[in-house]
């Protein structure tokens, strides 16, 4: 645990340094008045955490630091800090229930160029090395040029067992052969990598409801989760690419990646007061181990630290 | 969910327009919607600041007070405003003048780099030039061979060597152009981190290499605030020369390319809309000002249909439109017409107010087909007059068209719908839109 926390302060330090970093040099010396909330709106705005969760964080803020007779800048942090965690804290969400059906299938889906592709490389490795499941790919990219060749390679590097067909197939029955291959290997889960779609392309959202009730058709008893990636640089737009997925084909988490640039990602918080959809994971890194499990209270604690 | 940035500033200008004559105080509020509609719509928080304050300045001025209808004024500058931060004119490429021309491609990962590649190497063939496009992505996992295959698409030379750097690979690219008689080398680079200093220094390294004519750098137009920093540190060490702004199909109402503009001062010069290889558009500011607030994209609309319609069909059908004076028989027509100028949810957004009216309304080519068929399975007397169709009628119509009655009902109900909604923009299109502007 004290690890993986030192990883994620360490790999957020970029943002750190940019905003949160900015809220702990503005905070110190100062008092608590409007002036110093209002620099501390810029931020966060600037941090894509949008119009109204920033204003919802404030006015909360404002609200405790008088009701609690604060007057001192620097203990703003604690109740951003606590703000913060508040909007993103979600229920207990283990990945695997202890009554899920073998294969549990993970619908990997997003907008164009948000890293399905590579997140779902790092997932494959990451539930075979470190919760020693047996996982399987499905790549049903047969849209996107190379797409198939892409996430072969990263099945090799994970090693783990890929179905496949030709580019231009039909995705669904790349998926409903996958999803009996996955349940007659034993496979614990399946995931399915699917082409980047624009939320607006009213047939190609169609098209990912016909892959989940083939995956659905081809093994009735499997759990089907769909998971959303969202690029970490995204700004307000996050909020309808979840609402319209959500609307789909529903979703069952986010896994946020692209963190280790200069973005933000605050327009996770967004979403979380929006929607309250929850982050699974989010991606600090290139590397496979860079791939994280998502933490409220960890993240609000790097983040404010 | 809030709405878009059009229909928020459609709600404040509303309010104005009812009001009659503008005080310092109600365009201080409408000022203060304005400057949430931008923040919600990703501008960068500074440059809506600034943004808000210019306009208010503007707005608060002699003439907009004694102006007859203040509320359209402010709509005009708010605009015309718009426009000057976008860039003014719409800026072009650099044109293909020398043999070879070298465009360079840089941005993010996934910003869409590959794919604006294939579409300007159609783009320079189109114009009878030989393009060839280069693989410089030796990183990613396959993007050599998804260059290979977009290239392979639109019968493209595509050229890559094995195990050298991508300098030596732009380099040797360039030589090998200049042999083959290429008028077009378009660099395709690897995407990379705006902070990776390994990688950006190698960029640089391309570019002295090489001298590219252009410089464009992709930019996603759904990015927040962090859009200014990405595209301030590209233009730093590159010196960029034009932005393409990209996946603007979808819902994003694109803040990121006003700050993009107002941060480096290079102009957008193009609008990568779609993952078609002809879904390259050239990027006009007063266009996109218009879309954002809600006037609608007309001029691309009736452009689109220029390409594909003759001239005097494409007067007719905008006549059509705004006269309201449409049956059947002129929907059949459109769907042809409309079928042959690309996706059509592209087009529906660029009809003003269409934005609203459609909101939650989806449109896919399925259906259209569906819609082909009902229609055909009418009468001449029908498709002139619907309103002639009863129940018996529409029994006919759904068998002869092997569709359900409600199939039929619903396609009439849409009809109507859209009937009237021409109508009110009929009328808009009188007294609706601000003095001096002309769509066209």
């Amino acid at each position: 645990m004290f690890n993986s926390f030192k990883k994620l302060t360490e790999s957020l330090t970029k943002t750190k340094d940019n905003i949160f970093g900015k809220i702990s040099h503005v905070v110190s010396r100062r008092k608590i008045d409007d002036e110093l909330l209002e620099e501390i709106e810029e931020i966060l705005i600037e941090a894509d955490v949008g119009f109204s969760a920033t204003m919802r964080i404030i006015d909360t803020v404002k609200e405790k630091a008088r009701e609690q007779r604060l007057s001192d800048g620097e203990e703003v942090i604690e109740l951003l800090k606590q703000e913060i965690t508040e909007i993103l804290v979600q229920d207990e969400h283990p990945l695997f229930k202890p009554g899920d059906h073998k294969p549990v299938v993970w619908l990997i889906v997003g907008v164009n160029g948000v890293g399905k592709t590579t997140t779902i490389g790092k997932l494959a490795t990451y539930f075979s090395t470190q919760e020693q499941k047996k996982a399987m790919i499905a790549a049903c990219d047969t849209f996107r040029a190379a797409a198939v060749d892409q996430v072969v390679i990263w099945a090799e590097r994970a090693k783990v067992d890929i179905i496949r067909s030709q580019e231009g197939a039909d995705p669904a029955s790349v998926a409903f052969d996958a999803t009996q291959a996955a349940t007659a290997r034993g496979v614990d889960i399946l995931l399915v990598d699917t082409a980047g779609r624009l939320h607006t392309k009213a047939n190609l959202m169609e098209e990912l409801k016909k892959i989940r009730r083939v995956v659905q058709k081809a093994n009735p008893q499997a759990p089907v989760y769909t998971k959303l990636i969202i690029d970490g640089s995204t700004g307000q737009n996050a909020i309808s690419q979840v609402k319209v997925f959500t609307d789909a084909v529903g979703c069952d988490g986010i896994i946020v990646t692209k963190l280790d640039g200069t973005a933000k990602g605050g327009v996770m918080i967004a979403v979380a007061q929006e929607l309250g959809t929850q982050v699974d994971f989010i991606g600090l890194g290139e590397k496979v181990e860079d791939l994280q499990r998502f933490d409220a209270a960890t993240f609000a604690e790097a983040l404010v630290k | 969910m809030f709405d878009n940035l059009s229909e928020k500033l459609d709600s404040v200008f509303k309010r104005l327009s009812g009001k009659g004559i503008l005080s310092e105080k109600n365009i201080k509020d409408a000022m203060r919607e304005v400057r949430q509609a931008l923040l919600e719509a990703d501008v960068n928080y500074k440059v809506a600041r600034d943004f808000v304050k210019s306009v208010q300045a503007k707005a608060v001025g002699q003439e907009v007070l004694r102006s007859i209808d203040p509320g359209q004024q402010v709509v005009k500058i708010v605009h015309d405003e718009l426009v000057a931060l976008l860039g003014g004119t719409t800026a072009e490429l650099t044109p293909i003048d020398r043999s070879p021309t070298i465009y360079m491609v840089c941005g993010l990962q996934g910003s869409g780099k590959t794919t604006l590649t294939g579409k300007l190497a159609l783009w320079g063939r189109r114009k009878n030039k030989k393009p060839m496009v280069v693989a410089a992505d030796i990183y990613r996992p396959a993007a050599v061979k998804q260059l290979k295959v977009v290239a392979d698409q639109i019968d493209v030379p595509h050229f890559h060597i094995e195990g050298k750097t991508p300098p030596e690979i732009c380099a040797a690219a360039v030589k090998h152009a200049k042999t083959n008689f290429i008028d077009l080398v378009i660099l395709d680079t690897a995407g990379r981190l705006h902070i990776d200093q390994e990688l950006m220094e190698e960029l640089t390294q391309i570019k002295s290499q090489v001298q590219p004519h252009e410089i464009l750098l992709v930019a996603d137009a759904m990015t927040g605030q962090d859009a200014v920093n990405v595209a301030d540190e590209f233009h730093k060490r590159l010196d960029v020369t034009g932005v393409v702004l990209s996946k603007l199909d979808g819902d994003a109402r694109g803040g990121a390319a006003l700050s993009i503009r107002q941060v480096t001062g290079c102009p957008i010069k193009l609008a990568s809309v779609g993952e078609k290889p002809s879904d390259l558009e050239p990027f006009h500011p007063d266009r996109l000002a218009s879309r954002i607030l809600g006037m609608g994209d007309v001029v691309t609309l009736v452009e689109k249909a220029q390409e594909s319609i003759d001239e005097e069909q494409a007067a007719k059908m905008q006549d059509k439109i705004f006269k309201a004076q449409f049956n059947f028989e002129d929907f059949l027509d459109q769907m042809a017409q409309l079928k042959k100028m690309g996706p059509l949810e592209n087009l529906l957004q660029m009809i003003p107010g269409m934005g609203k009216a459609l909101k939650g309304m989806t449109v896919d080519e399925k259906d259209m087909e569906r819609m082909v068929a009902i229609i055909k399975s009418m009468t001449i007397e029908e498709r002139r007059r619907p309103q002639l169709i009863d129940g018996s009628r529409k029994r006919r119509i759904a068998a002869g068209s092997g569709n359900s009655v409600q199939a039929v009902n619903q396609l009439l109900k849409q009809f109507f719908a859209m009937q009237k909604m021409f109508n009110q923009m009929g009328k808009k299109k009188m007294k609706g839109l601000p003095p001096g502007f002309n769509p066209f």
